[in-house]
This record gives structure tokens, sequence and C-alpha cells, in this order.
């Protein structure tokens, strides 16, 4: 037998995990979704029945993603916790821009806590599926 | 001279040890706070050349930057001998973490404040609903690019760093750029189409 006949292909090479960067692509998905609405509205208020069930949806999913996370035994955490860092740094900038330009626009009041909420969703989200795709693959701390 | 030539068959055998990847480069972080602050001063005074300046630069570099790497770079990539593709990507890649999230907020930031100052934004604006698909066609990009490629890039560095790369591993992550180059593709082309559309009306 040769050694390439014997090398495990790549799915036997890395422990199976739960779709962590999934659930959290797809609370990014519903929070970009809840902010174009709002944005489509503006300047006048947007109804905000559609945007909160957008977002109530995407904080399930993060929470869900935060709560399978957590359950990974022998996970590269330290990578995690690396990646995750240096993302949230990014995006909370970026995040803290787009408030900043709605405050900038008047936006007050249900609409700019939904924003808000939704901000901080996408500031979130990006770093975990970021942090849990390097960490994966990663040596196990 | 003669260490040097006692040494050479030793340095022929032995590969050379890789310079380590530098997933962010530090030296373009100054660069990316001078435009963080161009926009928030924008933003904040309403200041129409900034506001215009960083949206259309910031756009027209997301938009050509994207198409290039998609139609050009990317084709000639998938042509080239392994060891080459990871050379290439080992000094293309770390420029992108940088560059790409610095013109796309760049280009989203400002493209709001223009919208509303052009009169876009009005419900009764003959522009209103191309502004609407604008928003759509961004969304599909935001969402591959930061759930799908932004990963990937940033865990293939991660892996080039390791003493050992998981070529096939490297090989599955970049699959994803090539599944998602045709959808990037079409959006660009499509903002491209409806940007140059509300320009001239």
């Amino acid at each position: 037998m040769s050694a390439h006949a014997a090398a495990p292909d790549l799915e036997s090479r890395y422990r199976p995990v739960p779709p962590v960067g999934w659930l959290s692509s797809g609370a990014l998905a519903c929070v970009i979704v809840g902010g174009i609405l709002l944005a489509s509205y503006a300047p006048r208020v947007a109804p905000l029945g559609a945007a909160t069930a957008l977002l109530v949806a995407a904080a399930v999913l993060m929470v869900i993603a935060g709560t399978l996370l957590a359950r990974i035994g022998d996970f590269a955490w330290a990578t995690f916790a690396l990646v995750f860092k240096w993302a949230l740094l990014a995006y909370v900038v970026i995040a803290g821009m787009i408030e900043f330009a709605f405050v900038h626009d008047h936006t007050r009041g249900s609409s700019l806590v939904i924003v808000t909420l939704m901000l901080v969703i996408f500031a979130s989200s990006v770093p975990t599926t970021i942090a849990f795709t390097v960490a994966r693959f990663a040596d196990a701390t | 001279m003669n260490e040097e030539m006692t040494r050479a068959p030793a340095t022929a055998t032995t590969p050379p040890p890789r310079a380590r990847i530098q997933v962010v480069p530090v030296r373009g972080l100054p660069v990316v706070v001078a435009l963080v602050v161009f926009v928030a001063l924008s933003i904040g005074f309403n200041w129409r050349w900034g506001l215009m300046f960083n949206h259309v630069v910031g756009g027209g570099l997301w938009t050509g930057i994207d198409l290039f790497v998609g139609l050009v770079i990317g084709p000639i990539l998938g042509r080239l001998s392994i060891p080459a593709r990871a050379e290439f990507s080992a000094r293309f890649m770390p420029k992108m973490v940088i560059i790409m999230p610095t013109v796309v907020m760049m280009t989203l930031a400002t493209g709001f404040q223009v919208a509303r100052f052009s009169g876009n934004l009005a419900a009764s604006s003959p522009n209103h609903a191309w502004l609407i698909v604008s928003f759509c066609v961004v969304g599909i990009m935001a969402v591959i690019a930061l759930g799908v490629l932004e990963p990937a890039n940033i865990a293939v560095l991660f892996e080039m760093n390791k003493p050992v790369p998981d070529g096939e591993l490297i090989g599955r992550l970049m699959q994803r750029f090539i599944y998602t180059a045709g959808i990037t593709g079409v959006m660009q082309v499509a903002t491209l189409i409806i940007m140059t559309r509300l320009a001239s009306r």
C-alpha cells in the first residue's frame, strides 16, 4: 500500500463540528435583509414588524451558534480568541461608522434601537464566522 | 569561501525556511485609519465632495478589484503550479484582507448619504426603485464576502503559516472563491448598470 493511499481524506483528518459558521452567516443575512428593509423606507419611518422579526431571528441564530460553539470539546480556543478579538475590533469600527451615519440622519426612537441591535449582531456574527472557520482547522489547545 | 562551498550541498537539498505570512499587513493600517477618519468627517460635516469622493473611489475600486480578480487573476491562478499558486496567494491575500473591508466601508457608509443628498431616497424619486435594487445587490455581495469569502481567506493564511500546510484543505477553501466568482461578477456588473443609470437621470 502506498503512503498516498494510506493518507486519510480531508473529512477524516478534521473532527466534524456543528454548523456554527452557517448559523452566524444566517444571522448576518437576517440583519442585512432587515437593514435593507429599514433603509428602503428612509427618510420615512419603516414598519418595524418585519425588521423586528428579522432581528429576533438573527438573535436566535446567534444564540444557537454560541451554544453549539461552547459545547465543542477539544477546540482551538486560543486561535479562536486571537482571530475573534481582532475581527471584532475591525467590525465594531465599521458598525460604529454605520451607526454614526444613522444617528447623523436623525434616526431616533424604536428605529434607532432596532438598527443598533442589528449592528451589534452584524459586528459579532462576522468575527464569529471568521474565527470559527480559522479555529476549526487549527491545532486544538 | 570554502565554508560557503561546503555549505552549498546542504542548502540545495534542504528547502529554505518559509517566511511567516503576516495575516494583517500592519504597515497598511495608518492608511486605513486615515480613510476611516476621512469618511467620518465627510459624513459628520455633510462634506459633499468628501462623500462623493469616498463613494465613487471606494465603489470603483470595489467593483474593479472584484471583476479583475474574478475574471483575470483567478483563471491565471488556477493554471499555475501549486507552489506558484501558494507563493502568489501568500503575498496577495494579506493585502486583500486590508483593502477590501476598507473600500467596502468607504462605499457603503457614504453611499447612503449621497443617495439622501441627491434625493434618490425619496419614495417619489424616479430613481428610488433602482436604489432599492442596488441595496439588494450590495446585500447579496455583503453576505457572500463577509460570510463565505473572508473567513476562507483568513483560514487559508493561517493554514499557510503552519509548519506543514494542508494543501487539500487550502484547495477546498479556495474553491469557495471559484463557486462565488460568478455570482459576485453578475452582481458587480449589475452595480455598474444601476449606478451609471442613477447618475445619468
